[in-house]
């Protein structure tokens, strides 16, 4: 049945949001999901450790100036690393700036992920390699790239779908509404995943939407919306695969929404205490996703000390071998200015690229 | 001219499974301007096909599926109407192969119907280039002509950089005998249209026309011979050819419907100036619209350069008989 067929009843979400684990680590029943297999969850809690070393190392690095910026997600890793899992070999992820877990979480390697907020080159890894499109950073023009090339995989008869990453401000975007409304249309394979994470920079939720959930939203379009505890790993996993099965089955778009949390600013350079309430960040640090996981498998048994360290230590090694990558200055050839603005440079380039090659030249002769 | 156009994208989508088209209005009414006449019937629903009314949409999911190998080819209905698509076009079509240092190529063409004198009512007769020339990544083009309008879109269709491709609105109907499939000069080459000794005019799209009429006027009116170039490719634009033909001629006037203030004849003029300086004997003279927002359909013909404003610009360029 595709989602057109559908009653409008059956696209809108539920009451509460899905959760297959509580705050304290308990399974919940009911959610309509089944609690993801034992492997399942041990290799979602081994990406989220590792995500958050990641992240915290990244804001280190950003602090000894060793990154341009970071946008962490700490707090936001169920739904990075939840999605990410259910992300088939076939499929594409359409990651934003704020993405960085889910992209080493989907086996790129971190100092690549790093190089866009570096600042050394736009995109440090090749998309056709890993299956993302590169971070974006305009809010949901990324959610059309998704949808264009969803489209793409079915008129080639590939059963491949993408998951695109898109925020709680970004669904505001008229992109975000193109994209919903082209996708539905064309029964396009791909998944909204909408991480509201409460806060765009400095503008809290309130101030971007009326609507009961963004989930809702899905359902003036046609599309099924799914509201999922984003801070429940096996929820946002469990949710997110049934979405992305459902696409490449033919069955169409959906939009998942999981409600998280952006524990930390919005970037090093921003100041959250300047508007958000010490006692608000307090509450949500109560519903760590982390933890959450981690008190789910030790309860069940799955995760014992000797498996938490090492988890903890290949967590650890990842993080050191990002400090060693980055704490060395790296040098770019001025030329790649000129390089891949065109599959030709122009002669306009060509004579641009040489302006500067003298420039170098004389700069040398006077050291 | 609409016919060409029309066979160039049947000649396309015959030759490459890869080549789609889509846009507004362009399937079963086959566009406002019938240039996808057909297709949707010869090809079907999966290759010509019609989208969503929302111009980001279009260009965004074009960018898409030419990540996935596609070649889309996709109509903005109106210059003023491709507005919207103006983020995607600047921020993911012209630098998606420069961001990811040449992984990914976008071989996708977004076809523009530009300029005025059709009548059109506002948001329809927008000269809109200087946007698109703007901008590093992107290959601007113009046909003139028919057998360019074939020639160069097929062109366009197999580049591996993203062109925006401005179709002279009021030069669709322009008639005159091709023979398929026209291979005309490179399309980023400039073309002389007319040859001449005396001054060169220098003119693309709508402008290539009245250029020649203006050549033509000026023989029969002082005398004067009058080179017509026609620029053909405005990003990047044939330097060379240009300045060939200055050089010769020793005057320049560059015309265009845009409004000539920061138009794109700025840059011809200025480029001119720099390489073409000695050999001057009178300033670049730039002949365009007003620097007014597109008039009115009852006042465009007084909007619009036309011959007898070229005429004027040349008369001003300083000849031996006025010292």
């Amino acid at each position: 049945m595709t989602a057109t067929e559908l009653n409008p009843q059956q696209l809108l979400p539920g009451g509460t949001p899905i959760r297959l684990v509580d705050e304290s680590g308990t399974p919940v029943e009911g959610a309509g999901f089944g609690l993801p297999t034992s492997d399942v969850l041990l290799g979602l809690h081994r990406s989220m450790v590792i995500g958050r070393r990641f992240d915290r190392q990244a804001t280190a690095l950003t602090k000894q100036g060793r990154l341009a910026v970071y946008p962490s997600s700490s707090g936001q890793e169920a739904c990075q690393v939840g999605a990410v899992h259910a992300v088939g070999s076939r499929d594409w992820l359409f990651p934003t700036y704020r993405d960085s877990v889910a992209l080493v979480t989907h086996g790129v390697p971190p100092v690549e992920v790093l190089e866009l907020l570096r600042g050394g080159r736009h995109c440090g890894y090749d998309p056709y390699r890993y299956r993302a499109g590169p971070q974006c950073t305009p809010l949901a023009t990324n959610a059309l790239h998704a949808v264009g090339l969803a489209h793409a995989a079915r008129l080639r008869g590939d059963d491949a779908a993408a998951l695109v990453f898109v925020g709680d401000g970004a669904t505001s975007e008229g992109d975000a509404h193109e994209a919903f409304n082209f996708a539905a249309v064309w029964g396009a394979p791909v998944v909204f995943f909408v991480q509201n994470n409460q806060w765009a920079i400095s503008v809290p939720l309130a101030k971007q939407s009326k609507a009961p959930t963004l989930a809702h939203k899905a359902v003036g379009y046609g599309m099924p919306g799914h509201h999922v505890d984003g801070n429940d790993a096996a929820a946002v996993y469990a949710v997110t695969a049934r979405a992305l099965s459902e696409a490449r089955a033919g069955n169409g778009p959906s939009l998942v929404e999981g409600t998280t949390y952006r524990m930390d600013a919005h970037t090093n350079a921003d100041d959250a205490t300047r508007y958000r309430p010490g006692d608000e960040v307090r509450a949500w640090h109560e519903r760590d996703p982390l933890d959450r996981l981690t008190a789910l498998l030790r309860e069940s048994g799955l995760l014992d000390e000797t498996s938490t360290a090492a988890v903890d230590e290949e967590a650890e090694g990842l993080a050191a071998d990002v400090r060693a990558q980055l704490g060395t200055d790296v040098h770019i050839d001025p030329d790649e200015l000129f390089a891949h603005v065109y599959a030709e440079p122009t002669a306009g380039l060509r004579e641009q690229a040489n302006l500067l090659a003298e420039e170098l030249a004389s700069e040398q002769k006077e050291v | 001219m609409a016919q060409a156009l029309n066979a160039a994208l049947r000649d396309s989508l015959r030759a490459d499974p890869d080549v789609l088209v889509f846009g507004e209005d362009v399937g079963a009414l086959g566009g406002v301007f019938r240039i996808t006449d057909g297709l949707a019937a010869e090809f079907g629903e999966q290759r010509c096909f019609d989208s969503p009314l929302a111009e980001a949409g279009i260009v965004g999911t074009a960018v898409g599926m030419a990540m996935y190998g596609l070649r889309p080819v996709v109509e903005m209905q109106f210059d003023a109407f491709a507005y919207p698509a103006f983020e995607q076009i600047t921020s993911h079509v012209a630098k998606l192969r420069n961001r990811t240092r040449g992984k990914i190529e976008l071989p996708m063409v977004i076809r523009i119907p530009y300029g005025g004198g059709i009548g059109g009512v506002e948001h329809h007769s927008d000269s809109s280039e200087a946007y698109y020339t703007h901008t590093p990544g992107l290959t601007v083009v113009s046909p003139a002509t028919p057998a360019d309008g074939y020639s160069m879109l097929q062109e366009a269709i197999t580049a591996s950089d993203p062109v925006v491709f401005l179709e002279p609105k009021r030069r669709y109907w322009t008639k005159a005998e091709v023979e398929l499939p026209a291979v005309t000069e490179p399309m980023r080459r400039a073309v002389v249209r007319r040859a001449g000794t005396d001054v060169t005019l220098l003119a693309y799209g709508p402008m290539v026309t009245t250029a020649m009429e203006a050549a033509e006027a000026a023989r029969a009116e002082e005398g004067r011979e009058v080179e017509v170039v026609d620029l053909r490719s405005l990003s990047p634009l044939d330097a060379d050819t240009v300045c060939a033909s200055v050089r010769k001629t020793g005057r320049a006037v560059v015309v265009h419907e845009a409004p000539v203030f920061g138009g794109y004849g700025a840059e011809v003029a200025a480029t001119i100036s720099q390489r073409c300086f000695h050999y001057l004997e009178a300033p670049v003279a730039r002949v365009g619209g007003f620097d007014i927002p597109y008039p009115s359909p009852k006042l465009e013909e007084h909007h619009l350069p036309h011959t007898g404003r070229v005429l004027d610009a040349i008369a001003d360029l300083q000849w031996e008989e006025d010292r």
